[in-house]
């Protein structure tokens, strides 16, 4: 096990970091899956309103590569389909049974099974769905060979999850899902942990893996990070990443036979009443976890972390991938000078505010953008929070110009929106870098492909 | 405040697209934004954000000015009163130079910001707080006698000609604030030189004392009298004839120590100024031939515009390269032309804003290149 050390970076400190904890979240009623959680895909619904689903049965897959199934994550009725613009599918939507039934996959040792036998259960669970590919963060093509696999269980992000605390207990399901992953790539899954916390026992002798520990400030802790100093991607490289949870939802598939999509999400933010840690599942209604746990009236909702998670309305539901739920107060007021003032309760990167005299101090930040939108003015600010080898400002105007083989040339297969996401905050011009690199990174799909 | 919020939001209706005078928003917005950071959120990406943003910055480095500023205006009395041989309190110095700088100030920012706003509201964009910085620099580089007429006419030629035909603050190519003064410069050649300019009031025929020489020691040194040059103590502290916020070391110093401290201007390249001029100060020192080629190579961070030339001028993020390596290397390379084209170009006394005009034009290159080595970098990996 060898140990890294990242230089670059930023540590948002916040109010609000959940307390290790957890509780059972109250029932939800309704369960979903939404399409919009996944690059690019356009789904073709294999359910109508009223059909009756098992838990991993399927409820649409995706028009392009239709053996990627959708299933659902719990068992009951489907109670509806919504739609948004043009008739595109917003979410599909099950009535959660009382009592809770699975669909049976097989239950084997993926060191016995053939890589297409492991792929074909991961696929026809829907279980695929879980795995994450670079570049350009679509879902995993079933057809590719990635040159290796990264998971991270150091969530750097503000109030970032403790997954030593989560995963102490998992540690036989992790260990599965990391077998179940081995077979699927020529070379190493990797894990990547905290250097600052010692790893739980369970922990300790994974096998089938490199550890790898990271110390540093955010992003210390994003795949994204990990990848560039291990094992870069270049031109025609793919490279899978899944989180933490997501790969014991692999290990009970090949342990248990079930797709069973179980998840502790940690509650965080300053505008929570207790915040810690509750149990829930993919796709539950978020007001099932938040109900009633919340101090403020103006408070905005996201599944994911600060930096680059979802808005989510109180009656909306769990995205894919996210293991956590912010919420932080809403910044729909006007500042008095606010650009003048010395404001001791504002935290900034740059010393032009005095947040950088008091590290050890957490705030509560709001969701005002802090200024207006201007064209770039300050040079240097990305590259102190983009620890890759990489020109994130030459990227993101390749990005805006839409020049392919300038994006190509300065490294956009090695990032995905959230290796920016500290850019979109630092930006003293306010300039919305994770969504342009989006825009970049779909030009290159529709592209290059 | 809640007084300018009413009045504000009383006026808004009438200044929103339909509004019976939307061709002032932009006139609206840049006085709104003066009072109140607005209530705007984030609704893609981070949904927090720094609270640093552009004006803050831009501020920063008005503050920094401050002491070029107000030394500026207390020597600009002081050489008016030492011209008519007369000896002056301090504080009447500073007030003779005040009202004599003042009106240099307003017109710079009137005319400035007049432009800015009727761009901004063609464009349909806010308007930008570069001309802040720019409004109080172009004072503080040119000489305190330029009648009111050349500076607005330099103005116009900067912002519109320097700035806004490229699109605006951080789009140009140019310094701002340095094409107002190489307008001047090689528009009113002779106007713009010679040793009455420096000292309020000379150009208008007031009288001079005996004895006394308004050249500044750049003149002096060009003009090969090196006999007459000023204790580096003296220019150091700024009391000589100069361009108005110019002279003094010290007080650029104090405002280094404040843009550095506060991380807006960039430490690379304005270290790597000062290394390229001792660099260069003493390559002419070892092949000297004449006076001026020996001079200490401190010397010429001491005279003319150098030190504020680096401080202010070539850290300037839109005209600078942008990459780090890129920085050290502009930054060297300003010091070395400034030092090169003052020693042995006799045409210009100083050479700093050429330097920095020189070295703009280059940015960009030198950036093309840094990157390049990034690119081809990557690209050996794939072949690897």
């Amino acid at each position: 096990m060898h140990n890294i050390k990242i230089n670059r970076g930023l540590n948002i400190s916040l109010n609000g970091m959940a307390v290790l904890q957890t509780a059972d979240s109250s029932t939800s009623t309704h369960y979903a899956v939404k399409p919009s959680d996944f690059v690019g895909l356009i789904p073709k619904l294999a359910v109508k309103v009223g059909f009756p689903v098992k838990a991993g049965t399927i409820l649409f897959n995706d028009k392009q590569n239709p053996d990627i199934k959708f299933t659902s994550p719990v068992s009951g009725v489907v109670s509806a389909i919504e739609r948004g613009d043009k008739r595109k599918i917003l979410s599909v939507v099950v009535e959660a049974a009382s009592t809770q039934e699975y669909e049976s996959f097989a239950i084997s040792d993926p060191s016995k099974m053939s890589r297409a036998d492991i792929v074909s259960n991961l696929l026809v669970s829907g279980a695929w769905t879980h795995i994450k590919q670079r570049p350009y963060g679509t879902l995993a093509n079933p057809n590719a060979t990635p040159k290796s696999i990264f998971i991270s269980i150091f969530d750097s992000a503000p109030l970032g999850v403790d997954y030593h605390y989560v995963l102490a207990n998992e540690a036989d399901m992790f260990q599965k899902g990391i077998d179940v992953l081995k077979q699927l790539t020529t070379g190493k899954v990797h894990v990547g942990f905290d250097a600052s916390k010692t790893l739980p026992d369970g922990l300790k002798n994974l096998k089938n893996v490199e550890i790898t520990a990271y110390s540093g400030k955010h992003p210390a802790g994003l795949v994204g990070t990990h990848i560039n100093q291990l094992d870069p991607i270049n031109k025609g490289d793919v490279v899978w990443q899944v989180q933490p949870q997501d790969v014991l939802v692999i290990g009970r598939l090949f342990a248990k036979g079930h797709y069973d999509v179980s998840k502790t999400v940690a509650l965080v933010g300053s505008e929570v009443e207790r915040p810690q840690y509750y149990k829930t599942k993919q796709g539950a209604l978020l007001s099932s976890v938040v109900g009633g746990k919340i101090k403020g009236q103006n408070v905005r909702y996201i599944s994911g972390n600060v930096l680059t998670g979802t808005m989510l309305e109180l009656n909306a539901y769990l995205s894919a991938y996210h293991e956590m739920i912010s919420v932080i107060p809403e910044g729909n007021h006007y500042q008095f000078f606010g650009w003048i003032t010395p404001n001791f309760h504002k935290f900034s990167m740059s010393k032009t505010y005095f947040s950088w005299l008091m590290p050890n101090k957490s705030y509560t930040l709001d969701t005002n953008i802090n200024g207006g939108h201007r064209a770039y003015v300050v040079t240097g600010q990305y590259e102190k929070v983009v620890p890759l080898d990489i020109y994130p400002v030459e990227l993101i105007k390749a990005c805006i110009t839409n020049d392919i083989d300038r994006m190509e040339q300065l490294g956009i297969y090695e990032v995905l929106e959230e290796d920016f996401a500290l850019c979109d905050f630092v930006c003293t011009s306010k300039q919305e870098t994770q969504a342009i690199l989006r825009q970049g990174l779909d030009l290159m799909i529709k592209e290059v492909g | 405040m809640k007084v300018i919020r009413n009045i504000l939001d009383g006026m808004k209706p009438h200044v929103q697209k339909g509004g019976k005078f939307h061709k002032f928003h932009a006139m609206y917005d840049a006085a709104e934004t003066l009072f109140f950071v607005p209530n705007k959120v984030t609704y893609k990406g981070a949904h927090i954000r720094d609270a640093v943003d552009l004006k803050r910055n831009m501020f920063m480095v008005v503050i920094a000015l401050v002491p070029a500023l107000l030394f500026g205006m207390w020597n600009t009395g002081y050489q008016y009163h030492l011209s008519i041989g007369q000896s002056a309190s301090l504080f009447d110095n500073f007030l003779h130079g005040f009202l004599a700088v003042l009106p240099i100030i307003i017109v710079s920012y009137v005319v400035g910001l007049g432009i800015e706003i009727i761009f901004a509201q063609m464009r349909g964009h806010e308007v930008n707080e570069g001309y802040f910085v720019t409004g109080v620099l172009i004072p503080l580089i040119i000489p305190v006698d330029t009648p009111l007429w050349m500076v607005a006419l330099a103005v116009i030629f900067a912002v519109i000609i320097g700035k806004e035909v490229f699109g605006g603050t951080g789009m140009n190519i140019f310094n701002p604030a340095l094409v107002a003064r190489a307008f001047l410069f090689f528009a009113y050649p002779s106007q713009m030189s010679g040793d009455k300019i420096w000292i309020d009031g000379l150009t208008q025929g007031q009288g001079i004392v005996d004895g006394f020489s308004g050249a500044t020691p750049l003149a002096k040194l060009a003009a090969g009298e090196p006999g007459s040059v000023l204790s580096a103590y003296d220019m150091f502290m700024g009391w000589i004839p100069g361009s108005i916020g110019e002279t003094s070391t010290l007080a650029i110093l104090i405002g280094a120590l404040f843009l550095l401290f506060t991380g807006v201007a960039s430490w690379r390249v304005m270290l790597s100024v000062f290394v390229g001029g001792a660099a260069m100060g003493l390559l002419m020192n070892a092949f000297a031939v004449n006076t001026y080629m020996e001079i200490p190579f401190y010397y010429h961070f001491l005279m003319g515009g150098f030190a504020f030339g680096a401080v202010f001028m070539a850290t300037d993020p839109v005209t600078a390269s942008q990459t780090a390596t890129g920085k050290i290397i502009y930054g060297f390379l300003i010091g070395v032309m400034a030092v090169l084209i003052r020693v042995l170009n006799p045409a210009y006394p100083e050479g700093m804003m050429l330097a920095i005009l020189l070295l703009n034009t280059f940015a960009p290159l030198i950036d093309y290149y840094v990157i390049g080595a990034n690119v081809s970098k990557r690209l050996k990996r794939v072949k690897a």
